[in-house]
């Protein structure tokens, strides 16, 4: 600008707008609101009914090495405030991804966070061996707490040593940002916090379903073929925000805060606990236009209270 | 696909426990193809968040209305909503059935208020056939007058024998099936092309006459949904292959699939 032209504004003119856009390792969201792997399919499953560009990134749901089957049905049950599911993480795999995925996604402007997972320690590898060139990759998630994956998954979001490992491994063959998932049902979730920061991480995403459960009384069966499953939606959300308020008091890291975002308020809440950024998850299921309204109720309550930049709300609860 | 959040346009009984909910849908109303559904948020529906999927009976420029028995929470729910009550809807959803085959005799099969799905078929359709409606009595047998206007040839069948053939809808459709088979070759069985909606079993009992016979049904398969985009995959079920199987999603892949595709479970 030049120095002639910087007189003060007119006193009508709008305030400035806040900031929104939020790191993530060397990743770059444009708005702090991403979407909830397992929630929002690939990205073209939504693209009739969401602005993908709006999003400050694409979460897709869970890809492990290989194609995968998932759970046999029922797979999800609604519950009082919630559902259940156990989805059992079916996919195309890493290579699939690629072939039906990525030509869609490439033209977005918009990063694309990929949800990785394995039934042991060298499948973590091997997804990232795959999927690492694609330009359109822009960050790994790593599942490390699906409730409804025997083989691994959950177990090593359960025990901090082969938590590390994990990391460590997939630190080793990459140089794009990599975001565990934490496990809810753990006794301390700031050691896997720490654990993750050690580890070589870039960010930590808290959380993933809650293992949970239902039965049919008249049947006497479980309402999920899987039997168990993760409890998700607006019942678990003071879970997540106590997990977050825990993690962030002993990492640095940023946290992609997640469970049960219904309306901008909830995610405000997940950014004054400590998040950096959000994921909107079975809301998307509930009402596909959430994502949209919670971007812009963020930028409105930033404005509200004179905030130039939505950092300046991350983790200031007074307690 | 859209998604409007718009308003009720009308609500009434329909017949017995049957309603008609036609709602204002600029977007989604001229989008519609016969066998396709809607993802509707009902309000007031408290602490349950998940939507719930409708067939769409009748489409036009102007809304969309589905008919709908109040069974459980969610159409419970429904019975308040008064003309200008705020809705949310997603569609049309959801592949629909195809068009009908070169020199092929439509029929309808449905049961209960499965018929709904069927009527834009019905109207679509450039050869009218036969329709078999069955339900447990002659209260449960929608519609009659608006498919026989249309040219259909109508064949109730009821449970309780109050209207029609007395048993299954099968009841009416096997002897009159039988009589079309013993003219063999372009009269026979094989130049028919089923549209079915209905319960499971009564899906099942007319994919396997449909492969049995060697003529042609198009199921529409009803699976409890979640996003009813085909994001969560809740609502799969399993689609032969030429080696095995896969998981097709009832809400994106179908509902409407072939009687040969499905394998039942």
């Amino acid at each position: 600008m030049e120095p002639e032209n910087s007189t003060p504004p007119p006193p009508n003119s709008p305030p400035k707008q806040p900031a929104m856009a939020v790191r993530i390792g060397s990743m770059t969201m444009r708005n702090p609101v991403t979407v909830a792997s397992g929630t929002f399919g690939y990205g073209p499953e939504y693209a009739d009914l969401v602005d993908l560009n709006r999003l400050g990134a694409i979460t897709v749901k869970g890809i492990g090495p290989e194609e995968h089957i998932g759970n046999p049905t029922p797979r999800t049950f609604e519950t009082r405030g919630g559902m259940l599911n156990a989805i059992g993480l079916p996919g195309p795999g890493a290579q699939g991804f690629i072939d039906k995925y990525v030509p869609f996604l490439a033209p977005y402007n918009v990063p694309v966070i990929v949800n990785i997972w394995g039934k042991n320690m060298d499948d973590y590898g091997k997804v990232v061996e795959i999927l690492d060139d694609e330009e359109t990759v822009s960050a790994y998630e790593i599942n490390l707490s699906c409730p409804n994956v025997k083989e691994g998954g959950s177990a090593f979001g359960t025990d901090t040593d082969s938590f590390s490992r994990v990391i460590e491994l997939v630190r080793g063959k990459t140089q794009k940002p990599i975001i565990p998932k934490l496990a809810p049902n753990v006794s301390d979730i700031g050691a896997f916090a720490k654990a993750a920061e050690d580890s070589g991480a870039d960010a930590i995403s808290i959380m993933n379903s809650y293992p949970a459960m239902a039965i049919n009384i008249d049947t006497l069966e479980p309402e999920l073929a899987n039997r168990t499953g993760g409890l998700s939606g607006p019942a678990i959300k003071p879970i997540a925000i106590k997990l977050v308020w825990d993690a962030a008091k002993a990492t640095k890291l940023p946290i992609i805060g997640m469970g049960g975002i219904y309306e901008p308020e909830d995610a405000i809440e997940f950014m004054i606990a400590g998040a950096t950024a959000v994921a909107v998850g079975t809301a998307n299921f509930t009402d596909p236009s959430t994502v949209a309204r919670v971007i812009d109720g963020i930028e409105d309550y930033l404005e509200q209270k004179g905030h130039s930049s939505v950092a300046d709300i991350v983790g200031t609860v007074k307690a | 696909m859209k998604q409007e959040k718009t308003t009720v346009v009308e609500h009434h009984n329909f017949q017995g426990d049957y309603r008609i909910l036609r709602m204002a849908a600029p977007e989604i109303g001229p989008l519609v193809k016969p066998g396709q559904f809607l993802h509707l948020l009902i309000p007031h529906l408290g602490d349950r968040i998940l939507r719930r999927p409708f067939s769409i009976y009748k489409a036009d420029t102007g809304g969309v209305s589905i008919l709908y028995k109040p069974v459980g929470r969610g159409t419970e729910s429904m019975i308040p909503l008064r003309p200008g009550d705020a809705v949310d809807i997603i569609g049309p959803l959801g592949n629909g059935f195809p068009a009908l085959g070169n020199n092929k005799l439509p029929v309808l099969v449905a049961g209960g208020y499965g018929n709904a799905a069927l009527y834009l078929k019905a109207k679509e359709s450039p050869v009218k056939g036969v329709a078999f409606f069955g339900g447990r009595t002659a209260e449960d047998i929608l519609c009659i007058e608006e498919f026989q206007v249309l040219g259909w040839d109508v064949r109730p069948a009821t449970d309780d024998g109050s209207l029609g053939t007395k048993g299954l809808v099968t009841a009416a459709f096997d002897p009159w099936m039988q009589e079309l088979g013993a003219g063999s070759g372009a009269q026979g069985v094989e130049k028919l092309e089923l549209f079915v909606c209905g319960p499971n079993p009564m899906l099942k009992a007319m994919g396997d006459r449909a492969i049995k016979h060697g003529f042609t049904a198009w199921l529409s398969m009803d699976k409890n949904m979640a996003c009813g985009v085909g994001a969560c995959l809740t609502c799969v079920i399993k689609r032969r292959t030429t080696n095995g199987w896969e998981w097709a999603r009832c809400c994106k892949d179908g509902p409407v699939f072939e009687s040969r595709e499905i394998i039942w479970e």
